[in-house]
This record gives structure tokens, sequence and C-alpha cells, in this order.
């Protein structure tokens, strides 16, 4: 029986899929996370094991790059571009007020588990400044208020 | 017959709505038994004016902007398939100004097909230019590229055919065809627009590419914050595979060429190419000492050319049309076209590709038509994060690598981004440090302790806690970083900061 919170065989069975390409890890990584929203320590040593490097190595490269995440992501995730051109158009601002209106932090969920907040540096929308993206889909000059509304279109969909 | 009506797939039209637009005349035209064929082409690039849809009529594609679902009930009583009088009519799109000053070389398709239909890119001059390659030696290809003057759309300018020469001459076993596709300079996005809005052409280009030093492998490394761009890519790569155009035998010469799209995950400094070389690796985006370089040992240790998205998809149009052609664009040593990217405070942004020479002042007022917000404009970003904030004193400067250069300003991947008058510059250099802190990858002193205290230094300046002093230690601290960092993070991000408070010292306190 296993012990853990999450699911090994998917895990295994991302790694087996991918552990043979060149350059595996970050492939791997990216599997792990699109199944199971984030990378659970305990999958750490598994995927040393099958790419024949240490779990340091391994860990390493998960806290390096800042899209990976080691503990699960609320129901929806919403980027906030932090970058030059949404400064320019109160990206500011709107950091501010998403921070304000969700009551957490970046890289904090929302109490019901709906909401995670995190920063990004730009999302290629810089001629429709201020952006952001919730689970991967990008919104264009996004006032305060159109916050709210895209926040309320998604709490709907759910 | 059915009608044509192109509405926009490109993620910044998506941004704005396209989706819902594109389903409300879908829904219009089922209810007043009309027949079109809808059409998801790339964006024109005109942001103002998305979600911006046209129509194939009699004299050409007629276009509506921006169109918003409630719009579109009214169009249609209007006449909408036929080209109507509206207020969101903007009349044959060709003729629209903004479109029609441009220079479309690289992007000559963006807008216009249908991004992942092979069938499209071909019909619209696509793989002519492999077709002239797979008629040529790998040194007369690397010859027109050489010709047409290419340097590096990255940012750094370097030339491309030198690149490729010393790749081809450098021994392998097996060689590779990197594709930097890790566009994080905000204000850019024409990495994005290629990649989402015509994917056959970097495709075709780094093909071209591998038949040229001999690689039969490339890798397109895509940073994840580009999920629509990944989409196409793959289904591109597939459609590709799928008529011989990639795989074991490209177009029957009996040559190699595959190709894999990887993702990055968030890391800025792996636009750096030996950090994303480590990353495609496997590895932390830990930048390498150079040399050796790449073109000598790059991926996995073999002779590899690694090359921009402009750059590589800029390589279909020299093959088609020759290295003179492409030459004949630009002014100096900076030969072709750039497609700009007008970014941020201004009130018309888009994509404007354009022969080298324009100044700053025509994009900025004959295109852009000022700031969003109306106020004047004080400062404009041009070349991403490390790149100098530029003055309106310097708004003459043409668009030309060596003229900015001696402004001590950089190109870089040509994104312009425009403040206006409420930008605190003090600010701005903060933010430059604070960013090269959070990208830094850690292996050099002068970027990863540098921009920490940078970032201390200017919290002082902003609290007026001994500004001469601090000021005199910003600039002693810049320069180190700038002299002594091992890449262009931690050696550029005294760009913005000095820039910041050589041309508004103002906001740094000074009288």
């Amino acid at each position: 029986m296993s012990q853990s919170d999450w699911d090994k065989n998917a895990v295994m069975q991302v790694i087996d899929s991918l552990k043979d390409k060149p350059g595996a890890m970050l492939p791997i990584l990216h599997g792990i996370q699109d199944t199971l929203g984030y990378i659970p320590k305990g999958s750490v040593p598994l995927i040393a094991s099958a790419l024949n490097v240490s779990r340091a190595e391994v860990h390493g490269v998960i806290t390096f790059y800042h899209y990976f995440r080691e503990s699960p992501p609320g129901k929806h995730t919403i980027h906030v571009c932090r970058a030059e051109s949404c400064q320019s158009m109160n990206g500011t601002g709107l950091e501010a007020h998403a921070k304000a209106k969700l009551g957490i932090d970046y890289h904090e969920t929302t109490q019901d588990g709906n909401f995670s907040l995190e920063p990004v540096y730009c999302l290629g929308n810089c001629g429709c400044s201020p952006a952001v993206s919730i689970d991967g889909e990008v919104y264009g000059r996004v006032t305060p208020e159109r916050f709210d509304e895209i926040l309320d279109e998604v709490r709907a969909q759910a | 017959m059915s009608i044509k009506v192109y509405v926009p797939r490109d993620s910044s039209a998506l941004s704005l709505g396209a989706e819902k637009t594109a389903k409300a005349i879908v829904a219009e035209a089922g209810k007043r038994g009309l027949d079109i064929n809808l059409v998801r082409n790339g964006s024109r690039g005109l942001f103002w004016l998305e979600p911006l849809v046209e129509v194939e009529t009699a004299n050409g594609r007629f276009a509506y902007g921006p169109v918003k679902p409630k719009d579109v009930d009214g169009l249609f009583d209007a006449g909408f398939l036929e080209g109507c009088s509206h207020r969101l009519s903007l009349g044959l799109t060709e003729e629209i100004e903004y479109l029609k000053k441009q220079e479309r070389l690289t992007n000559a398709r963006v807008g216009i097909t249908d991004p992942v239909s092979l069938e499209d890119y071909l019909s619209h001059d696509g793989y002519r230019g492999l077709q002239n390659a797979l008629k040529l030696t790998p040194a007369e290809i690397v010859k027109q590229v050489t010709d047409s003057g290419l340097r590096g759309r990255g940012g750094a300018a370097f030339p491309t055919g030198i690149k490729w020469n010393t790749v081809l001459n450098a021994q392998g076993d097996q060689k590779y065809i990197v594709c930097n596709a890790d566009e994080g300079d905000s204000g850019t996005f024409s990495d994005r627009m290629i990649m989402e809005d015509d994917p056959f052409v970097l495709i075709e280009g780094m093909t071209i590419a591998g038949l040229a030093v001999g690689a039969t492998k490339g890798y397109i490394y895509l940073r994840v914050e580009y999920p629509h761009a990944h989409k196409n890519l793959n289904t591109a790569i597939a459609a590709a595979e799928k008529s011989g155009y990639l795989g074991a035998d490209i177009c029957g010469s009996g040559k190699p060429f595959d190709l894999e799209v990887r993702l990055g995950a968030g890391a800025y400094v792996c636009g750096e190419e030996t950090s994303l070389l480590e990353s495609l690796e496997g590895k932390r985006g830990l930048v390498r000492y150079k040399p050796p370089l790449p073109a000598i040992k790059g991926l996995f240790g073999k002779p590899t050319v690694i090359n921009n998205v402009i750059s590589l998809a800029s390589v279909p149009i020299i093959l088609d049309k020759g290295g003179d052609y492409y030459r004949d664009f630009g002014m100096g040593r900076s030969r072709g076209t750039l497609p700009i990217q007008l970014a941020g405070n201004i009130k018309r942004p888009g994509l404007i590709e354009k022969a080298f020479g324009i100044t700053l002042r025509e994009l900025l007022y004959d295109y852009g038509g000022g700031s969003a917000t109306g106020r004047p404009i004080k400062a404009v970003q041009v070349g991403g994060p490390l790149g100098s904030f530029v003055p309106e004193s310097q708004f003459d400067t043409p668009l030309d690598y060596e003229a900015f250069a001696a402004n001590w300003a950089v190109l870089g991947h040509g994104g312009v981004v425009v403040f206006d008058d409420t930008v605190n510059m003090a600010k701005m250099a903060r933010y430059a440090m604070e960013f090269c802190a959070i990208e830094s990858c850690g292996k050099c002193t002068p970027c990863r302790i540098g921009s920490t205290r940078g970032v201390e230094v200017m919290d002082k300046i902003i609290n007026n806690q001994d500004r001469a002093k601090n000021i005199a230690l910003l600039r002693d601290l810049s320069d180190v970083m700038l002299n002594s960092s091992l890449c262009a993070l931690g050696g550029m991000t005294p760009f913005p900061v000095l820039s910041a408070l050589n041309h508004f010292p103002g906001d740094f306190g000074a009288e």
C-alpha cells in the first residue's frame, strides 16, 4: 500500500514514457506537473533513479525554474504580468488589486482552494497591456473592474 | 458559394474576446441562413483594432474592428458580408495605412493565412526557399545567408551567415539546429506571432539551416507562457512530416531533418543561448563560459546553430528571393527588416515590420499615435528589460544597431515599450535590479550579488538616504556588473539603470 497522497502510477507512467529522450528531465517534470498539477517531493527519487542522477540534481532543477511547483495549486492559477509593458499601463495597480481582491500574496492559494496567484514576467501580450492569464488563457487590457468580471466568469464555469 | 470570414486565433486577439466574436458571427449567419466559411487566421498585428474581422469580397479582404459580440447583429443588418459602411468598417485591409506602409518580408503571411494549413502556406509562396536550397550545396546556402547581411534578431545582432559557416566547418558526427523561442523580453511578441500565426515559416527556416550545416535534428526551445504557439507548432510539424517536408527524406532529396518542440519553465535567463542549451540537456539553466562557442561545442557537446525565431524565419525569403534582395532593405550594417513591436502606453500598439532606418519618432507618433493615456511620452524602453530607456531628445535616432549603440542603447529584439510622464524612472531602475535578482542564474557574483545590492541601493536613493553617496555607489556597482558579469543578464542590467539615472536625474532626487 502506498502511503503517499499522490498517484505514484501516474508519475511512473510519465517517467517511463519520456526517460529515453535526450535531455529528458524537463519533459518529465512538465509531464508530472501537467498530470498532477505539481511535482510531489516523493517523486524526486523516482526521477533521479530513472535518469541516473542524484536527488539533489533533480531538486536543483525543480527549484531553479519558476514554473515548477512542489505543492498542489488551487483549482485555477492566475498569473499577473509584472513586466515593464504592463507597468506602463497600471500593471502595478492591477497587481495590488488582484492581491486585495483574493486576499492572498503571490505564491499563495485562497482558503477555499479556488485560486492560486503567481507573478509572470511577460505573456507576450504587450500590445494589450496589462495582461493576466488564468489557466493558460490570456486576457488583455485588464482594468481592476475587468479583473473582477473575469473572476466571476471563471467561477461560473466551475 | 460560401463567403470567407476571417476571425483571428492569435492569442492577443483571443485576449480581447475573438473567440466570442467568432461564435457570435457563426450563430448570426446561421440564424439568417447565410453560408459563411469561417477561417481562423493569425493577427494582422493591429491590436487596437482587435478583434479585427475580415470578409472576402470581390475587391479584396474588407476589415471591421474592433468587433464585439454585441456588434455582430448590427453588422449583418448593414451588409457585413458585402463590405458595408458601418461605424466599425475599416475598408480594404491592405489599404489600412498602418499596414500599407510596412515592409513585411518575414511576416509576409502573418494574419493572412490559416496558420496551421500547409495548403495555405504553399499557396502563399511557402517552401519556395527550401526548394531553392535543395538545389544548392551547403556552402552556397550559407553564402546566400551571409550575403543577405542578416544579423541575429534575438538581440545580439551577430551575423547569422558567419555563425552558420562555423558550424558547417565544424567536425561532428551529429550537429543540431536549436531555435531560441524563449521570448522573455517585455514588450516583445514577434516570435510568438510567427509561431502562432505562421509556424511553417519557422519550420522551413530550420530545415534550410539543417541542410546548410549538415544538421539532422532541430529543437525549438519554447517558453511555457506560449501555449497557443506550442499547439500550432506541433500541429504544423505533424502536417510537415506527413507531407514529406520533415522526416527521413526531405522532399525526396534523401536528406533527413527532424524537429521537436521542448518547453522551458519560466526562467528568463534561459533565453541566453548557453543557459538554454543547459536547460535542453535537462539541467538548471546555468550560463556556460565561452569559449567554446556553441557552434563548436553546443547541445550535448555537438556543433550547434542556435538562432532566434525571427532570424530563422527570415531565412526562407532570403533563399526564395536571394541574399541581395534582402540586403537591399535597411541602412548601414543593419540590413533587411526588423519586426518592431510597439507596446505599453501607446494608442495604436502593434507589429510593424520595416526596413532598418525608421526613427522612433515616426514609430511613436505616425504609427503609434502618441500615448494611450493622451499624456506626453516621457521615455521608451527599447530592447526589453536589459535595454536602455530612451528620452525624447533621442527619438530621431534611426533604428539601426550602430546608431543605437552610439547612444548607449540597444535595439535588442525590437520591442518598444512606451511610458507616459507619470512614470518614475527611479522606480523603473529599481525594478530592473529586482528583475535581475529574481532571474539571475547565480553562477557569477556580479549578477547574483550585485542585483540584490542594487535593489538595496535603489531603495535608499528612493527613500532619500544619503542620496549623493548612494548614487555614486550605484554607478560603481553598475560598472562592476557591466564589466565582469558572465552574460548579458548581469552585464546589461546597468543599461536601464544608468540610462534612467543619466536621462532623468530629477527622478533620482537630483536638483
